[in-house]
């Protein structure tokens, strides 16, 4: 469970400043469904970053499962990000020389799992999302599609609380856009995490229990 | 995941590889050709060494003359003294047993003050002499004499030429004639000999009149064994001839070596020594033992073979000089470049993979493990360019053992140049021209004044250049290349370290 209390985020661009976000306050449960959309600028990858740990607010807190991640040090936010929450990119973010296998495989580096149990995970979860006949493929030989599969199988290899996924349909045609979010949904659902969407996409919005709106650094819930 | 990761990178970044593995391999190779040139010459040096002062020889001590001391003595000829022909010409031929000059003989108690001290292992002692011959033709100088006194210019003669009143002709031989201890035969110069002919000296010889001669010098005399020469008026019976064991056609310390206790009974030194050859027990030892027997001998000449190395001159001087700071700058200048280059790529090749490597931080790889893995593909690109450079290395250097490349050096402070007979010729004209006291014809040159004159006898000797390649240096070598990598790494590794992933996944958003 994500709690957020006047959470600020302001960046120095040159001589301006930024105010990414704002005095954000939210709650988020275990296992729920979040799409948050806004326009560009707005604070939307700013507040998923908070949420992932992987950059710190300037000010107020963000705790998950109690625990504030804005106090902790690098070494600490490391091992949440290995072990409690899963990332998928809009740039799919694969390692160009490694293959589907090896770039999930990479996910269970850090929590220092055998060689023989890595490779087994990782095939099983390139299985999941319907992708076991192409894990010796590198990213390059794959399609944008099934490029996300391997990115969605990267993150969930590791049996994450969370799921991030920042803009995961933003370059991939309609059709490939409903298999990504179908696989999610299906995931989601099956395998109890938390969901965190970003997406421009409405249509992609509409299909979260939840929706919230980020626009100047400020959090509207739009389902409230 | 380590070395697959690492192992694609450096195939799919096959150029930025090569680059850098080139970089290093040529500047590890000139590492290794520098490295094994230098420590040919060192050897060629230490070959030039050797078969002056022998094997396993680490000090030498000798002393110097007085200026003006040694050297061949004045060769007095009374008016009487020869045959005289029916011009008046005498033919007189005489002979100079002398310590060599420049330098002085000393007591042999200072072998036994040597031998006391602590890390001596072996001591032996010489007796360097020189025997200078006089033969040929004088002018009647009484009849000159009264010539001038006549008021007559007498006829210039010819040097060599002889036959005219007033002329003469002569020849002037010098050889070198070592005494040496048979029974010494762990240090000094016999240990760089082979018997080419006969046998060389025994512990038997110590007081009989026989003699051991370089089978060069015994060549150019037409001497060979069973043979007699004549030295200082005794005959000595010639048991042998040696050849150095340095080189085909390297010519041994001396011309002719005689027992030790002969060598003095002929110079009228008895008890007299020129040279110790001192053997120490450790390297590390060596300059402890020279300041102990600089201590000792207060007026003694002491030279490790590090000085004696110094005196070295000739191409192999040249070559020493060249290596040492020619081939050592571009070493660093190149081994510096390259160290650069693969700093530059790697860091280079961090900014470009700012995603890939935010990505991992994202997922949860240390910053350790980032780096690490930076650092790894540097250090293995280093160990590629060592390996390759080391191969590039040993070629180059079987190169250059392949080419031969013939060095000559000599040692020994000084060459001993003789006159020659056209100066000494001259000189002694002029004194037949000028009429000298007529009862004591020559007194030429009092202490050897118109022989030009240097220290001890100079020692040419022709080395082949022989690059060794030593383990070490490879070991070295490859070290030096995987250094560059690291530090490639550490410089790239750094730049890694501080990627922080939420900004490098913005950046690239």
């Amino acid at each position: 469970m994500y709690q957020i209390d006047t959470l600020t985020k302001t960046y120095q661009q040159g001589k301006r400043v930024v105010h990414a976000l704002q005095d954000v306050s939210l709650r988020i449960d275990d296992g729920e469904l979040v799409s948050i959309q806004g326009p560009t600028g707005g604070g939307k990858s700013t507040l998923l970053q908070m949420l992932g740990g992987l950059d710190r607010p300037t000010s107020g807190s963000i705790s998950l499962d109690g625990t504030d991640l804005a106090g902790m040090n690098d070494t600490d936010l490391t091992r949440v990000r290995a072990e409690t929450i899963g990332f998928v990119f809009q740039n799919f973010n694969l390692i160009p020389t490694l293959t589907a296998q090896e770039n999930v495989e990479t996910a269970l580096v850090p929590s220092g799992v055998s060689k023989e149990e890595r490779a087994a995970r990782a095939v099983a979860a390139l299985e999941s999302v319907s992708l076991g006949d192409r894990a010796d493929h590198l990213p390059g030989e794959l399609s944008g599609g099934q490029q996300q599969r391997v990115a969605i199988a990267r993150a969930l290899v590791k049996n994450p609380k969370v799921l991030l996924a920042d803009e995961p349909t933003g370059n991939l045609d309609e059709e490939t856009r409903d298999e990504i979010v179908d696989l999610l949904e299906g995931l989601w659902k099956e395998q109890g995490l938390t969901l965190i969407l970003v997406t421009h996409d409405s249509v992609v919005a509409r299909r979260t229990p939840r929706r919230l709106r980020i626009a100047k650094g400020q959090v509207k819930d739009l389902t409230a | 995941m380590f070395f697959t990761y690492l192992r694609r990178e450096l195939r799919n970044r096959r150029k930025q590889t090569v680059v850098v593995a080139i970089g290093l391999a040529v500047a590890i190779a000139l590492v290794i050709v520098v490295n094994s040139v230098s420590a040919g010459v060192r050897d060629a040096q230490a070959s030039v060494l050797e078969s002056v002062y022998g094997v396993g020889t680490d000090v030498t001590v000798t002393q110097a003359g007085e200026p003006g001391a040694g050297g061949p003595g004045a060769f007095a000829f009374g008016s009487e003294d020869g045959e005289a022909s029916e011009d008046g010409t005498r033919s007189l031929a005489q002979d100079n047993l002398s310590v060599a000059r420049g330098s002085a003989s000393f007591d042999v108690s200072a072998l036994e003050t040597v031998a006391a001290l602590d890390h001596v292992t072996g001591v032996s002692a010489t007796l360097g002499l020189q025997n200078t011959s006089f033969s040929g033709e004088m002018p009647d100088f009484e009849a000159m004499q009264e010539q001038m006194e006549a008021g007559e210019r007498p006829e210039p003669g010819t040097a060599g030429g002889g036959g005219a009143a007033g002329g003469s002709s002569f020849e002037v031989n010098s050889f070198d004639v070592t005494g040496v201890d048979p029974a010494a035969d762990a240090v000094g110069p016999l240990t760089t000999v082979e018997v080419a002919e006969g046998r060389t000296l025994t512990a038997d010889d110590a007081d009989a009149n026989v003699a051991v001669l370089d089978a060069t010098y015994a060549e150019q005399q037409e001497l060979a064994v069973g043979d007699t020469l004549t030295l200082a008026g005794t005959e000595l019976e010639i048991v042998g001839t040696v050849t150095s064991t340095t080189g085909d056609g390297v010519a041994t310390a001396s011309d002719v070596y005689v027992p030790l206790a002969v060598a003095q009974t002929l110079a009228s030194l008895d008890g007299q020594v020129t040279d110790l050859y001192v053997s120490v027990d450790s390297a590390s030892n060596v300059d402890e033992v020279a300041s102990a027997i600089e201590a000792a001998l207060p007026d003694a000449s002491v030279s490790t073979q590090s000085d004696l190395a110094e005196d070295v001159t000739g191409s192999l001087s040249t070559a020493s000089s060249l290596v040492g700071t020619l081939g050592t700058w571009l070493s660093i200048i190149v081994l510096a470049a390259a160290f650069g280059l693969a700093i530059l790529f790697t860091v280079s090749g961090v900014n470009r993979r700012t995603r890939e490597l935010g990505t991992l931080k994202a997922i949860g790889w240390s910053r350790n493990r980032v780096v690490g893995q930076i650092a790894g593909e540097s250090v293995a690109q280093g160990l590629i360019g060592g390996v390759a450079g080391v191969l590039l290395g040993g070629l180059a250097v079987a190169a250059i053992n392949l080419a031969g490349i013939t060095l000559t050096g000599s040692s020994g402070g000084g060459a001993f140049s003789f006159g020659g007979g056209g100066d000494v010729g001259d000189r002694l004209q002029q004194m037949g021209g000028q009429a000298p006291d007529a009862g004591a014809a020559g007194a030429a040159a009092p202490g050897g004044g118109p022989f030009g004159g240097g220290g001890a006898v100079a020692s040419a000797v022709d080395v082949v250049l022989s690059a060794p390649v030593s383990l070490w240096i490879v070991l070295a070598a490859v070290g030096l290349a995987v250094l560059g990598g690291l530090l490639a790494g550490v410089v790239g590794g750094r730049r890694a370290a501080r990627l922080r992933p939420a900004e490098a996944l913005r950046s690239l958003a």
